[in-house]
């Protein structure tokens, strides 16, 4: 297990040009009626990818992963696995196998039958069969439970079940719809790492459906980010998080503080943003917006900071308010703020030292400030 | 006091398909089993003995020292009665079978349609219940006939130029048994099919299954309980059958349920139609108990 971590860090096929991607969904739309579920969306995944569609409920992402396994057929555009169009291809046909959300074991089936039931259809020997089955037990931890069937089993039980008989037929492509929702919080935690190790292990593609964000976020090597059929951002975890691309994305993912003004100044690297009340806003930023045009600063929680006295460069990236609430989460502990003009700032400190009192308290006026490039100025 | 009356009341409410039970029942059954155990008489009833509350308890032995298996004995000394079983059982069979191979499809037609229009196919099926049985079983005689609508429509669109002997034959008793008792195969299958979770069958799309054999591994299967009640409720009042048979067979036709008829209208033997009547009860409930007792074993099994 000890190189995974090297392979992890040094993977990033999509930003090699001469990668060439294992699924390419080039243009596709989906229509029910005239409701559109999937708008002109491509996309790119590349072999060993752990992938994620994240979005609300209603976005389009099941229907993208539906379409991938073959329960849906593209409206319009073309969808391509290993150089090969799927287009037409019956889901009996095709190299992927789906883990369902409900999980969908067959109740008149036990464990062992359940997970042997895709090598069966391909017509493998009985020897290999068995063969494999154990092996799939064991990855998921479950020998001794290959004689129930799955109504006498938990909850967490079953979803290892769905993912033995996903994995058993070693499919190019895994799909799994909310493999982990129907779990509870800490085992849900526990399996978002076992989940990650074991594709490591096996060398597949995974891509997931989650609503999720955390869950994409420890999981994922990319996120899609999707809205209304529409992918609204595609990049690692720390660069959604860290470079939203949009107001929606910055939203979406994470707490958030987002400033509204406009630009008073473009200077080498740097964007000066009125945002009112005497409070400018001095940002990093590539953009060169002209003076006089709408802005937003969007600043994470965890990137301001909370003190007494005024920093040195106040007022700029600095503003005086009143603590307004505190929430004490034991790791971390979260304040919102209220400034002058009644806007709340929320700033989040992580409790590193073991403290009984908190330094601050509530009504307490305090000052916040966050540095040159601490946020991200967004362009709508 | 409120805990005491609703303790009552709860008593109350368990005891009524208890009594139910009781009194429509098992009280008849025991009549007709002593019924089955007399004599025929000349008398009103017709059977010996005949229980004299006055005669007391004495009295009441004395007589029923009278009781005997003659009547059972006699079941099996003429081979009629054992054709008449025989053939009861394979008419049902034959019959169960053929409404089985008609009402799955529907059944299944009407579990996959849209669910605003599930409603109406429900109807549908069950509106015939509407129209007295009688008078449908009489409607099929009109058209199975030799110069009846079924003929009349052949020959006219040149198929046939003789028309087909159906009535009065074992087949126009299949179509009668078949279309009465369509309805009580179709629910218990269209409610097993219906319930169903749809993601299993993708699931064995996704696992390789062509949508044929999916059908047969996963959703044939788990429509079993349905099939098998669907099948229990047509071949048990199918085996009994009398008004089918007698409106729609022929006179060579033999069904357990015309000769228990004919015993007691005709010979006026009620002992003897009792008799038949208890042994019938006997063939149709031992298989049902053993397969009940199947069942809950494999039930019980990989636990």
């Amino acid at each position: 297990m000890k190189s995974l971590g090297s392979i992890r860090r040094s993977f990033a096929p999509w930003a090699d040009p001469a990668s060439k991607p294992f699924i390419s969904v080039k243009n596709v739309t989906k229509t029910f009626g005239d409701f559109i579920a999937v708008d002109d969306l491509s996309l790119d995944i590349y072999t060993r990818e752990f992938f994620a569609l994240l979005g609300a409920s209603g976005c389009g992402k099941s229907t993208l992963l539906r379409m991938l396994a073959g329960f849906e057929q593209p409206t319009s555009g073309e969808i391509i696995l290993d150089g090969q169009s799927l287009a037409g291809i019956p889901p009996y046909r095709r190299p992927v196998n789906m883990m369902f959300q409900s999980y969908a074991l067959f109740p008149h089936m036990t464990v062992e039958t359940n997970i042997a039931f895709g090598l069966k259809q391909d017509g493998m020997p009985k020897a290999d069969i068995a063969e494999r089955v154990g092996q799939m037990l064991k990855l998921v931890k479950l020998e001794k439970f290959a004689k129930r069937k799955p109504h006498q089993l938990s909850g967490g039980q079953r979803q290892r079940v769905a993912l033995a008989r996903s994995l058993a037929k070693r499919p190019k492509v895994l799909l799994l719809d909310e493999p982990l929702g129907a779990l509870d919080k800490k085992l849900r935690e526990e399996t978002q790492f076992e989940l990650m190790d074991l594709q490591q292990e096996l060398g597949l593609t995974f891509v997931v459906v989650t609503h999720d964000q955390e869950e994409a976020m420890t999981m994922a090597d990319r996120i899609a980010v999707m809205s209304h059929g529409k992918v609204v951002q595609v990049a690692t975890p720390a660069e959604i998080y860290e470079a939203p691309n949009s107001r929606f994305v910055a939203d979406f993912i994470g707490d958030v503080n987002i400033f509204d003004g406009t630009v008073s100044a473009v200077e080498n690297g740097y964007l000066r943003i009125e945002t009112g009340n005497g409070f400018p806003v001095r940002m990093a930023s590539p953009d060169k917006p002209s003076v006089g045009a709408k802005a937003a600063v969007a600043i994470r929680p965890e990137k301001i900071r909370v003190s007494r006295q005024p920093p040195a460069h106040a007022p700029v990236n600095a503003v005086e308010g009143e603590i307004w609430d505190i929430g004490y989460l034991g790791d971390m502990t979260v304040f919102h703020i209220r400034l002058k003009d009644g806007r709340v700032v929320k700033a989040s400190s992580l409790n590193a030292v073991r403290a009984v009192e908190d330094p601050f308290g509530y009504d307490q006026q305090v000052w916040i400030s966050f540095g040159e490039d601490a946020g991200v100025v967004l362009k709508d | 006091m409120a805990r005491v009356a609703s303790a009552v009341f709860s008593r109350l409410v368990i005891i009524i398909p208890y009594a139910w039970l009781l009194f429509f029942f098992l009280i008849p059954f025991f009549i007709v089993f002593r019924i089955s155990l007399s004599q025929t008489a000349v008398a009103m009833p017709p059977y010996t003995p005949v229980f004299d509350l006055f005669g007391g308890l004495s009295g009441i032995m004395e007589k029923a020292r009278e009781f005997s298996l003659d009547n059972y004995v006699w079941l099996t000394e003429d081979v009629l009665y054992f054709n008449a079983y025989v053939s009861s059982v394979i008419i049902a069979g034959i019959s169960t079978v053929l409404t089985l191979m008609i009402a799955y499809p529907v059944a299944y037609g009407m579990a996959k349609a849209p669910k605003s229009i599930r409603p109406t196919l429900l109807m549908l099926v069950i509106l015939p219940f509407w129209t007295s049985f009688l008078i449908r079983v009489y409607a099929w005689i009109a058209i199975l006939k030799p110069e009846g609508l079924l003929n009349q429509f052949l020959m006219s669109i040149n198929v046939i130029d003789q028309p087909l002997i159906i009535l009065n034959t074992n087949w126009a008793i299949y179509i009668g048994i078949v279309y009465s008792y369509l309805p009580f195969m179709v629910l218990p299958i269209y409610s097993s099919l219906e319930k169903m979770d749809h993601t299993l069958t993708e699931a064995a799309l996704d696992l390789g299954c062509t949508p044929f054999s999916a059908f047969w591994q996963v959703t044939f299967p788990l429509s079993l309980a349905g099939v098998v009640a669907g099948c229990l409720l047509v071949f048990i009042p199918a085996v009994g059958e009398f008004v089918i048979p007698d409106l729609l067979g022929g006179s060579e036709t033999l069904m357990i349920g015309k000769t228990l008829w004919n015993e007691f209208n005709a010979n006026r033997d009620w002992p003897v139609s009792s008799a038949v009547a208890m042994i019938l009860l006997l063939i149709l409930v031992i298989p049902i108990v053993f397969f009940q007792n199947a069942q809950a074993k494999a039930d019980g099994e990989g636990r």
